[in-house]
């Protein structure tokens, strides 16, 4: 076939000649507002790789005239963050935790960082609205019962240490299997159980039950039930039940006791998001206060003694760029 | 002689594969050695009974002469065969991750996401997108060269290895057997396959054009051969591996930590350049023109556009590991280039859309241009916003969310499954000897629904994208996290409910295509099979 350029009639072009079964090519010139986008994008580069790291060098790279690193970028936001709020952290670090709520401030700066940590490490087990899992044993946070003690003292150790875990310190019990017991024993034992907190049971039998209960079962659940923190016992004899109320529940965990795993957190967290975590979950139920005792307590001493945050210091700044003084932290 | 030869070639590969089944170690070395040794004990009864018998007439074979069109019609079935699987699949994954029960206790560990994922992705990708590459790519080269494809029945084995190769993956996947790459998912003795598969694919492509009858190459053959040089090359570097045992599947990686991370996304990146984008553009510049009956807009940019993209996009894999332990020089680089881009990639949609210059109309009258200009206007949005996502800055936001699955969506469903379609409706009249498609209503149907379909993808995975983003960096005046990551999985629920409707209509008009090729190809023969010939 001929090479011929011919003028294409529609838009008055030339064709290069070609042909390939039947297509054939315009001769258009480049779109020029293509061609100079097209330009623009590398001159556009060329400046970018000036500007910031971008050759491979013997040993590193070209650094660029900016010195900008991704590195560098997170390190520095972190570090603006975490002077931002210096003064509180440290504070909080040192605070008696007693007194941590009579100093507003710093208690919801504490709450307010409690909630986000709470979010991240805490929420996959005990939920995002902290109302826990009872299928899994996941202890609800919101009602204000506590196994292991409520004051912020007392959740701050169990943040801090978890439970029935490698670390030493970690709080420990263990229920014992009964199931040497005789079923009609155990049968007792659950109708007893069930008395406690007024729910349905057949009383002849929970009256037998109360005698296999204080011999077995009251050395750590209490005689009347009420359950012991320093072991972790449940409270018996209130309507909230970690592993389910029902009498099949019940026969369930006295013939084969499963137990709760937590991990500890202070090393990974570190004190002040320990005490700021325990803080927010200190006041999702409520909060019990610590009890005083007239002896130690110099509570409202330290609350006085804690210095008086700047709340809100602002992200956008360090304490001393917003003319605060160098507070020192009180011990 | 050769008979000879080829059943003893058969005979052993049966009876290799038979040991490798008694010896496999794991469930999905042990289904393939099946497969094989089946296909080898099947493909040697059949050729002795085809063998001539001593003493009898040898039956004279004609020279073939003509277009060599058979494997090309196979292509065409199998593509809208996996088409409906691979949407299938994605269409059940996208329910998955709204109603996480559609993963099924009692299914497990074969209907989990994390199994079914992989299948989807290869089987659109591979199975839909690489049948239509092989099916088009002989197509045009025997058209645009003038030439019968070179290499006999090379051109069977093709298509059977590729496919046998799409099954051995699929089942893989199902069965555990992954080497954990992304869009390089299939063990070593299954991509070693490949690599064979591939290179013939190379020879019978390049012998066609070698013994063409015309003086030029046409530039639709320029973005295949490069689609297939580089697709070799990608494929064979990202697979280095050693595997474990030669009768398990399991391989370890050669490549290791941040080096097999940056050779995984420049393989990743240039799957999409190659096999997504360059190839397609091979489809695009026979089919659009073909369609409109209009000659190709721009030779000068066709030929520029074509070397700035394969020069530029082979750079761009970086821009996916932003933000990571790739050292940042490495990163900017990825980004410069695919800024740069921008315009080669745009290149092509203007020499596909300006094509149509003199034939505008036919967008209202024919579906089929329809499909094929959506197609292209998909392609422009989605290069454009590759090179933005690419920025630094953007990717801070874009990264790991669903933006990037709108992203590739907006890319796959719109520039390739539309083009594709397109092309189908253009080849089955053609190659069954059919005056048109069945039903042309249909077609206008399927360009609707999918259409709708996309629309509701993106739109769904761009909110729902950029939401997450934002959720995952908002932080309190004091620098604390507000969301935790199951709040902004929370959040988007009714996003994945609508993605999953997109898609569910983006499958529904795969199945009124599927039907209308059917209903074309069983229907009476209107006129007689113009035997196409070469051209003089």
């Amino acid at each position: 076939m001929a090479d011929a350029p011919k003028i294409d009639e529609v838009t008055g072009t030339e064709t290069t000649g070609h042909s390939w079964d039947g297509i054939e090519e315009l001769n258009t010139p480049l779109p020029r507002w293509w061609l100079w986008t097209f330009y623009a994008t590398v001159v556009w580069g060329i400046i970018y790789m000036i500007l910031f790291p971008a050759w491979p060098l013997v040993s590193g790279a070209t650094t660029g005239l900016l010195g900008f690193s991704t590195r560098g970028e997170v390190a520095a936001e972190i570090e603006r963050v975490e002077l931002s709020n210096a003064e509180l952290t440290r504070s909080l670090t040192t605070v008696d935790l007693a007194a941590l709520p009579a100093n507003e401030d710093l208690h919801r700066f504490a709450v307010q960082a409690g909630r986000s940590i709470f979010a991240a490490n805490c929420s996959q087990c005990h939920g995002a609205g902290a109302a826990g899992v009872v299928a899994s044993g996941y202890p609800n946070l919101l009602d204000d019962d506590w196994l292991w003690g409520g004051t912020l003292e007392e959740i701050a150790y169990t943040v801090r240490h978890g439970i029935r875990n490698e670390d030493l310190d970690s709080r420990y019990s263990e229920m014992p299997p009964f199931d040497w017991m005789e079923d009609e024993e155990l049968d007792q034992v659950a109708h007893h159980v069930r008395s406690l907190s007024g729910l349905d049971h057949d009383a002849a039998a929970a009256d037998q039950g109360a005698a296999l209960f204080v011999d077995n079962c009251s050395s750590c659940h209490g005689e009347n039930g009420l359950g012991n923190r320093d072991l972790g016992a449940p409270n018996l004899a209130d309507a909230i039940w970690l592993r389910g109320g029902t009498h099949e529940a019940i026969l369930r965990q006295l013939n084969a006791p499963r137990h709760g795993v937590m991990p500890p957190w202070g090393e990974r967290l570190g004190e002040a998001e320990v005490r700021a975590v325990s803080a927010y979950v200190h006041g999702l139920g409520g909060g019990e206060a610590q009890i005083a005792d007239p002896a130690t307590d110099k509570g409202a001493e330290d609350a006085a003694a804690v210095p008086d945050a700047t709340y809100p210091a602002r992200a956008g700044e360090t304490p001393e760029e917003a003319g605060a003084d160098d507070v020192a932290p009180t011990e | 002689m050769l008979d000879i030869f080829k059943l003893i070639a058969l005979a052993v590969v049966a009876l290799v594969a038979a040991i490798a089944a008694n010896w496999a170690r794991d469930a999905a070395y042990l289904v393939h050695a099946l497969l094989v040794m089946g296909l080898g004990a099947g493909l040697f009864l059949w050729q002795l009974r085809t063998m001539p018998i001593p003493g009898e007439p040898v039956p004279s074979r004609l020279a073939p002469s003509g277009y060599m069109d058979g494997p090309i019609r196979y292509g065409v079935i199998a593509t809208s065969f996996w088409g409906v699987v691979g949407l299938l699949a994605g269409t059940f994954i996208a329910f998955q991750l709204a109603f996480p029960a559609l993963n099924f206790d009692w299914g497990q560990p074969f209907t989990n996401f994390g199994r079914l994922r992989p299948l989807h992705t290869s089987a659109v990708i591979f199975a839909f997108g690489g049948n239509a590459l092989i099916a088009t790519s002989f197509y045009i080269v025997q058209r645009t060269c003038g030439a019968r494809l070179w290499g006999g029945n090379a051109a069977w084995f093709v298509f059977w290895g590729y496919n046998l190769f799409i099954v051995m993956a699929a089942t893989g996947y199902l069965l555990g057997a992954t080497q954990s790459k992304e869009y390089a998912e299939p063990e070593w003795y299954v991509d070693i396959w490949l690599t064979v598969v591939w290179l013939v694919y190379l020879a019978v492509f390049l012998g066609t054009i070698l013994n063409r009858r015309e003086r030029h190459i046409y530039v639709a053959n320029w973005f295949l051969l490069s689609f297939i040089v580089t697709v070799a090359m990608l494929h064979v570097v990202n697979n280095i591996s050693i595997p474990v045992s030669i009768w398990g599947s399991k391989s370890v990686q050669v490549f290791a930590g941040v080096q097999d991370a940056m050779t995984q996304w420049w393989y990743g990146h240039n799957a999409v350049g190659f096999f997504l984008t360059a190839g397609f553009l091979g489809m695009m510049y026979y089919f659009v023109p073909k369609q409109a009956g209009r000659p190709i807009y721009s030779y000068k940019l066709s030929i520029i556009h074509f070397w700035a993209l394969i020069f530029l996009y082979i750079w761009a894999g970086p821009h996916h590991l932003h933000y990571t332990a790739l050292p940042d020089w490495a990163a900017t680089l990825g980004m410069v280039f695919s800024v740069i881009l921008w315009m080669p990639s745009w290149g092509g949609m203007i020499n596909g859309l300006m094509t149509l210059q003199g034939a505008w109309d036919k967008i209202r009258t024919d579906p089929i241009i329809r499909m094929f200009v959506a197609s292209l206007a998909f392609y422009g949005m989605s290069t454009f916003e590759g090179p933005m996502m690419s920025i630094r800055a953007v990717n801070s936001l874009s990264h790991y969310t669903d933006w990037t699955i709108g992203h590739v969506h907006s890319g796959a469903l719109g520039w390739n499954g539309l083009i594709t379609f397109g092309c189908l409706y253009f080849l089955v009249p053609r190659l069954w000897g059919r005056e048109r498609m069945h039903s042309m209503a249909a077609i206008n149907t399927h360009f609707w629904l999918a259409t709708v379909g996309i629309v509701l993808y993106a739109a769904s995975m761009w909110v729902s994208g950029i939401m997450e983003g934002l959720m995952w960096r908002e932080v309190d005046q004091n620098g604390f996290l507000v969301n935790s990551f199951a709040d902004t999985v929370d959040a988007k629920f009714p996003m994945y409910v609508v993605r999953a409707l997109g898609g569910v209509l983006y499958l529904a008009g795969a199945l009124v295509m599927s039907w209308n090729i059917w209903m074309t190809i069983r229907a009476p023969q209107a006129r007689a099979v113009t035997v196409a010939t070469p051209a003089e």
